[in-house]
């Protein structure tokens, strides 16, 4: 139900002190995407390092969280340790339900643990656990120990970091529940600056629901659409692995280090090829009944008389991307195992794997050495990049300690900049035009989820910079409804602005309802001021020289039209930014 | 006497939307765990996930063990359920040998009553009302 003020639990991990504070704004900023950009802007302190004790780590769901199906996501939110300034990632797995039935929209944790520490949380508890034996575990590990260690009845979520995370790696990401991760700009860093191993939430109270019939039946009309239309199979068949055949097509897969767009090793690493050969079975986030998770199964030899260990590996198309034509790699095995040693690693499996993939590039060129890396890397080695990978999760010397931080610091470091396929931060999958590299280079999150700006790239649009901008501008502020309540993006489809007013008014939220368009212009708006407050000025983006060469269906990339939309994309984030609402620094 | 059957777990993706309907439509709260049938990951050599559901006992030592009436003896087995006569006593939940009666915070308890509810919001069939055999 809507209620008058959010409820937000803050946790100060140095004082091992909490609070349950009745914050306003329901109304404004609805929660998810809002909420978070709201609690960032008031406990951040943009003057100092984004590893200060006091800067806060937040997750934040909506209003319909767990009441309608799909409404499956929280946001994550923190000062990223890769640009230092506001960054949101989202994730679902049970963290979205968890939270939910913890009673609380957001919760805050500030401070610094003085050792290695779980926290445990639920509706009526609240638990610093000391974890010093946890440390120096990998993801999937700590998952399994955490199991076995919480009692209860096991309605919960574990979010929980590697190596990565505990060396305060700009690419550490927090697992969720062993398959979803909070996975770009670093929040797994923010866990480990905190000292903070790991955050388990018992979802262990039952919340009201209104009178009559009126939700139910809408309920079931909303569940009907997502499990009787196509939209069900796209995600839940092949899953999202099915776009690497489609972009390869396109010459829009990026293929060792972006120096090809497609390739004919695609055979073997397509949806279909890692559905034949590698699929074992489907999962979902709590609530959801499409179920796109899709865990591959991978057996490896390890003694001559047969005897097999196996590995269980979550795939998707950007980790294929990434540990797969990104790294030269065009076995489906191959691939699930690098990306199941990222998950130990804890790295974000796209920063990982772009990283790895400019580290190549650059050893082949000579701009770094073996002595520097400690390793000889060659794109289509699955071995060196299973190493690798600990390398970078472990910042095990200065060059992968560099990397850490980030291909472009290390870039900046040893040179290769022009190769470093970075926007924002590490590329996702598409190199499908000039749209997407503006829209990821400039893009709050640097997300290629930010808006939908690789199916303008693939649509017949004119190269129009007043149109692409609109689209950005606009597709933005639809997406920011989504996530402020915070549905899983794959419904976008179904849960267009009519049915949400529906869902909100059904829950009591009436006037959120007749707000809704407003407050999307609010919450656009609220999250670049965000930004700004901690230094972004768009027109200090670059998009390296590495994208200008790109060939795709379409041709090369056109300068004049890069240029020209990063300038426009710009000066329209510097309008949101502009003087509002934001707190003085 | 139909009875609710989790026959094909093997297809289960977690997605706890049988949960959710059973605490929305019988229990009338949002709830993942007040309902008569819970998900949880098997772990463990398997994978996958199991449910915590009523085996439909005759007799049914949950009943047998509730002092006051609230849960009686169903035909074809299981319990039917008068919360009005619970006192939170928690024996029924005690003697179920499979876990499958859950409690609330306040001690309430939780369990299938067979109504099928829930079978129509599983995604991949994994749930279906059964004849009681012989
Ligand atoms: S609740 Fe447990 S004890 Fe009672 S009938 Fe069902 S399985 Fe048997
Ligand atoms: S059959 Fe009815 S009581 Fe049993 S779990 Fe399903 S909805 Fe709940
Ligand atoms: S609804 Fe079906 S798939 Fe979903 S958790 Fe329940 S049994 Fe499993």
């Amino acid at each position: 139900m809507i209620t008058e003020n959010f409820r937000i639990l803050e946790v100060n991990l140095s004082t091992e002190r909490s609070a349950i504070k009745n914050v306003p704004g329901v109304e404004t900023v609805l929660g998810g995407s809002g909420l978070a950009a709201k609690l960032h802007l008031e406990y951040s302190r943009p003057g100092l390092a984004w590893d200060d004790p006091s800067q806060p780590l937040i997750f934040a769901i909506g209003p319909l969280t767990g009441f309608f199906p799909l409404m499956s996501k929280t946001v994550c939110a923190f000062t990223s340790p890769l640009h230092g300034q506001y960054a949101e990632s989202h994730a679902g797995a049970r963290s979205a339900l968890a939270l939910r039935f913890a009673g609380i929209d957001a919760l805050v944790v500030i401070g610094k643990a003085e050792r290695p520490t779980v926290l445990h949380l639920g509706a009526n508890v609240i638990e610093f656990m000391e974890a010093g034996y946890l440390w120096g575990k990998d993801a999937l590990t700590t998952g399994k120990l955490l199991r076995r260690i919480l009692k209860g009845s096991g309605h919960r979520t574990i979010m929980r970091i590697g190596p990565a995370g505990e060396n305060k790696s700009a690419m550490a990401c927090i697992n969720v529940d062993t398959y979803r991760h909070f996975g770009r700009l670093g929040g797994g860093g923010v866990m480990g600056a905190k000292n903070l191993k790991a955050i388990a939430i018992e979802g262990n109270n039952a919340l009201e629901l209104p009178a009559g019939k009126e939700y139910a039946n809408l309920f079931v009309d909303i569940y009907r659409k997502l499990t009787d239309t196509d939209m069900m199979r796209k995600y839940h068949n092949l899953g999202t692995a099915s776009n690497l055949e489609a972009l390869n097509e396109l010459k829009a897969l990026p293929w060792r280090n972006l120096q090809a767009t497609s390739d004919p090793g695609i055979e073997g690493i397509t949806g279909e090829r890692f559905a034949d050969d590698t699929l074992l079975r489907n999962a979902a986030c709590a609530g959801c009944p499409v179920g796109c998770i899709h865990i591959g199964f991978v057996r490896e030899k390890f003694h001559k008389d047969n005897q097999y260990l196996y590995r269980q590996v979550g795939y998707d198309y950007e980790p294929i991307f990434a540990t797969g034509s990104m790294l030269g790699l065009t076995h489906a095995p191959d691939v699930l195992t690098v990306m199941d040693e990222v998950e130990k690693a804890g790295l974000d499996v796209m920063s990982g794997g772009v990283a790895l993939a400019w580290a190549t590039e650059a050893l082949e060129k000579g701009v770094v050495t073996q002595e520097q890396t400690g390793i000889d890397l060659r794109f289509g080695d699955a071995q060196g990049y299973m190493r690798a990978v600990h390398m970078l999760g472990g910042a095990v010397n200065d060059f992968w300690r560099t990397l850490a931080g980030g291909t472009t610091a290390a870039a900046a470091r040893y040179g290769g900049g022009d190769f470093a396929c970075v926007l924002g931060q590490e590329m996702a999958g598409y190199a499908t035009g000039e749209v997407f590299y503006v829209a990821q280079g400039l893009g709050l999150r640097h997300s290629h989820l930010d808006t939908g700006a690789y199916t303008y790239d693939q649509s017949k649009a004119p190269k129009d910079v007043d149109k692409a901008l609109a689209f950005l501008l606009e597709d933005e502020r639809e997406r920011v409804i989504l996530t402020s309540m915070v549905a899983c993006l794959f419904a976008r489809k179904v849960y267009d602005p009519e049915t949400l007013r529906q869902c909100l008014t059904v829950l009591g939220g009436q006037a959120l309802a007749d707000g809704l368009d407003d407050a999307a212009a609010r919450i656009q708006k609220l999250r670049w001021q965000a930004r700004a407050a901690g230094g972004y000025d768009p027109m200090n983006v670059r998009i390296p020289k590495r994208f200008l060469e790109v060939e795709t269906w379409k041709g090369r990339t056109d300068p004049q039209y890069l240029e020209e939309l990063r300038l426009a994309y710009a000066g329209a984030i510097r309008e949101m930014c502009g003087q509002g609402d934001v707190k003085p620094a | 006497m139909k009875h609710l059957v989790a026959s094909r777990m093997e297809r289960c993706i977690g997605c706890h939307s049988c949960s959710l309907a059973c605490a929305r439509l019988v229990h009338k709260c949002l709830s993942w765990e007040n309902a008569g049938i819970r998900i949880q990951s098997s772990g463990g050599l398997s994978t996958g996930f199991t449910a915590k559901l009523c085996l439909v006992c005759d007799p049914a030592p949950c009943a047998a063990a509730c002092p006051t009436g609230s849960l009686k003896q169903r035909k074809g087995g299981g319990v039917t359920q008068n919360k009005k006569l619970c006192i939170q006593c928690g024996k029924c939940a005690a003697a179920c040998p499979v876990d499958a009666i859950a409690q609330d915070r306040q001690g309430n308890p939780y369990v299938c009553i067979h109504c099928g509810s829930c079978v129509e919001f599983c995604p991949h069939d994994c749930l279906e009302m059964r004849e009681a055999e012989g």
